[in-house]
Parts: C-alpha cells; structure tokens; sequence
C-alpha cells in the first residue's frame, strides 16, 4: 500500500525519553506562517567553498584513520522530486571507536590521531553528494541506564532557502540499538524512521577499497522561490 | 504536470552536542555581511526551562541586507559558557509589507527539530502593520522583539540589541512553523 505523503511524520520536539528535551523542547505550539510571508533563499556560501578533499574524511592527516572504510553518497532532492544542485552538505561523526574529537566527549575510547571527523561538500548539477569516510562507532550516552548511540552520521543540509534547511542523522542498516534509541525513536512512524536508515550498495561499493552505503536526502519544496515555477511541464 | 509531492521528506534529528567542530570551528560567521561595514550588533541568548543559559547551541541568522536586492545575509555561531553569541550586522531593509525582521534557526542538543523564530526591532516604527506579528497573540510578542541594549562598550561604534531566546517558562519565545 503506497505510503500516505499528506502527513510528514517529522521528530516530535517533545519527547521525554529523550532526557535533554525536558527543559529545552517548547510547550507552546508553533505559530503557522503563510509561505508568502516565510521565504528567504539560501545564501551564496562563496567564503566558505569546500576544496576537493573536505569530502575525504580519510585524508585529512597524515596516515590513514583505523576503521571500516566507507563510501556514502546520494541525492538531495525536494518532495517534488527534483534534484537540488549546488547545496552545501556538511557531515560530522565519531571515529571507529565511538569517539568524537571534542573536548565535550570523555568516552573512555581512544582518539584517532588520524581522523577528525567533519566533511564537507557541494552536491553536482543532479543534487549528488559523496563522501570517503570510516564507518563510526556505537557510543554510550547519559540518557538513561546503559544508554549507547547506534552508529550515526550527522548531515546539516541546506537546500534553495530557509524553508528546506535540515540537520538529521543518518543510521546504518541492521544495527541493533535503533531499536532503543530514543532520539531515533522520536520519530512516530516507523516508514519514517526508515528514511534515515542508508543502505548497503553494492554499486556503490568500490573492489578491494570501501564499502558503498546509499543515503537520499529529501527537503521540503518551494514554490515560491525563483528556481522554480509552479508547472514544470 | 504539477507540483505535487512525489517523495516523502527525511525526518529532522538533533544537532547533538559534538557539533562545534563541523559547524561552528570558529567565530567567522559571526560577521553577516563580509563585505560591508556593520552597523549593528545583536547579542543573542539561548535560555532554558531552568532558567540557565544553553551553552551548546547552534544559531543561525538569514536577513536580507540594509539595501534591496543583495544576497541573503547568514551568520551562524555556537554559544559561549553564558549561553550567549554576538552577530555584526546590518538593519535589513523595510519588507514590501510590514516590520524588519531577521529569521533566526536554533539547533541545540534536546532539539529533535530545529526551531525557527523571528528578531524584529523594538525602535521600529512598522511594528504595528507586521503580517507576522498581527499571527502572535499580544502577550507574546515581546518575545521576538530585540531590544536597544543601554550597554555600549566604547571600543565599538555598533549599535548593540539583545535577543534572548527563552525555551519555556512565561516568556517563551515565539517559535513559527515556516
């Protein structure tokens, strides 16, 4: 049965599983603005173009991060389906061994001297991204007894204006702590948690180098910007 | 063909508190518009349903600059200790209808989405006729209204307002669903 796309089951800002939103989600609702009065384009980010290598989380030192290594790539697009070209993606995550280079974090696993963790890139004329990177580790978190993050990439996104501008994570398939992680879990419908879910592919996967995991990003659309009108066809 | 949606769209999650290092590794982008002089400073806080300042949040600001018809103006830092940042800008021009206003993204750690609210100035005499404010019940409009700040360091020739963003409590800010 297709999927109903009336409703988009996004987060919920109130999620008491999730400890942190306690003090921090708001209680009143949102105030519903009109698109006409809401819109503003994306700025052109000139001053900070990423070069060639921001999109290699392997290459950024000296010798190589220890890991798995990995490839994950993919489109982003609008629900309308057209592909957004030019839009910055920005990535960051913790070493193969669940630990981030932040002061912040004092997961008692070791740093990588090799890896930093961020990336950056410019999707292509289709709304492709890639990036080289190692496939993060799971690590613990206060949350709650025995609380452990699945393995995750952080996407910050921006589309054609300040309406599709997205921060999400992304999720590997079949890892086990999905299931207990409430900032996943915050997401009601399970076809929507799916979609932060990549995919092993095979396409995708390089021989004898990394393996390939598909993730598609998809940003409200926008009728009102000047990219677009409101027939294609 | 028309617009219609063809695809489901990827769920928010929050920025977490290991951010910094991607997306705010330093105060570059405090500076709005690079290229020109600034004549404002808006000294922004982030305050919780405690009362005490969020030291690990994201914010971004897009306006439109002090003339018609230039880029988007952004700027986008992580909070201090105090729970507060300061951005160098300019006033945005009169909208065709209504006050000057600055859109404001939060992203914090407890955020499963990101929140969007406005920065409108309280010296302004458009206020009255704003689309957006006339959406805001009375008793809260004064939550997205930056005040001129009486606090005017010498070194500087900007004109400082303070923003504060309250999470909860009786003067939550008003966040908008864009």
């Amino acid at each position: 049965m297709p999927e109903s796309l009336d409703v988009f089951e996004d987060a919920l800002l109130n999620y008491p599983a999730y400890v942190s939103t306690q003090l921090r989600a708001p209680t009143q609702p949102l105030v519903i603005l009109p698109e006409r009065l809401s819109d503003i384009t994306t700025p052109v980010y000139g001053w900070w173009r990423p070069d060639e290598r921001d999109n290699d989380l392997t290459r950024q030192h000296a010798g190589e991060p220890q890991g798995q290594r990995i490839i994950v790539a993919g489109r982003l697009l609008d629900d309308t389906d057209r592909p957004i070209p030019g839009a910055l993606i920005e990535v960051w995550q913790a070493n193969a061994a669940g630990r981030y280079d932040h002061r912040v974090d004092d997961h008692p696993a070791p740093l990588d001297p090799n890896f930093t963790g961020a990336g950056r890139t410019v999707t292509d004329a289709d709304g492709r991204y890639e990036f080289t990177t190692i496939r993060p580790g799971a690590y613990p978190w206060r949350n709650h007894e025995n609380a452990w993050r699945p393995a995750h990439i952080h996407f910050s996104v921006f589309g054609r204006s300040f309406r599709n501008r997205l921060v999400t994570q992304m999720y590997f398939p079949g890892d086990p702590m999905m299931s207990y992680d409430p900032i996943l879990q915050s997401i009601p419908g399970e076809r929507a948690r799916q979609r932060l879910i990549s995919r092993y592919d095979l396409s995708l996967t390089k021989p004898d180098w990394a393996l390939g995991y598909a993730f598609d990003i998809v940003v409200r659309g926008s009728n009102a910007t000047p990219f677009e009108t409101s027939h294609d066809g | 063909m028309t617009d219609d949606m063809t695809r489901a769209r990827t769920p928010s999650q929050t920025v977490g508190p290991f951010f910094d290092f991607c997306l705010t590794p330093d105060r570059t982008h405090g500076r709005v518009f690079p290229d020109s002089t600034p004549r404002i400073r808006l000294i922004v806080r982030v305050i919780d349903g405690a009362g005490d300042p969020v030291p690990d949040a994201v914010v971004e600001i897009w306006q439109v600059g002090d003339v018609p018809g230039r880029d988007t103006g952004f700027g986008r830092l992580g909070k201090g200790e105090d729970g507060s940042c300061e951005f160098d800008t300019v006033r945005p021009c009169d909208p065709a209808e209504g006050a000057a206003h600055i859109n404001v993204c939060l992203f914090a750690r407890g955020l499963l989405r990101h929140l969007h609210t406005r920065l409108y100035f309280a010296d302004d005499p458009r206020l009255a006729q704003d689309p957006v404010l006339a959406l805001v019940p009375d008793a809260r409009r004064s939550t997205v209204i930056a005040a001129p700040s009486d606090f005017r360091p010498a070194t500087s020739d900007l004109r400082p307002y303070t923003f504060d963003i309250h999470l909860q409590g009786p003067r939550e800010t008003v966040f908008f669903d864009v």
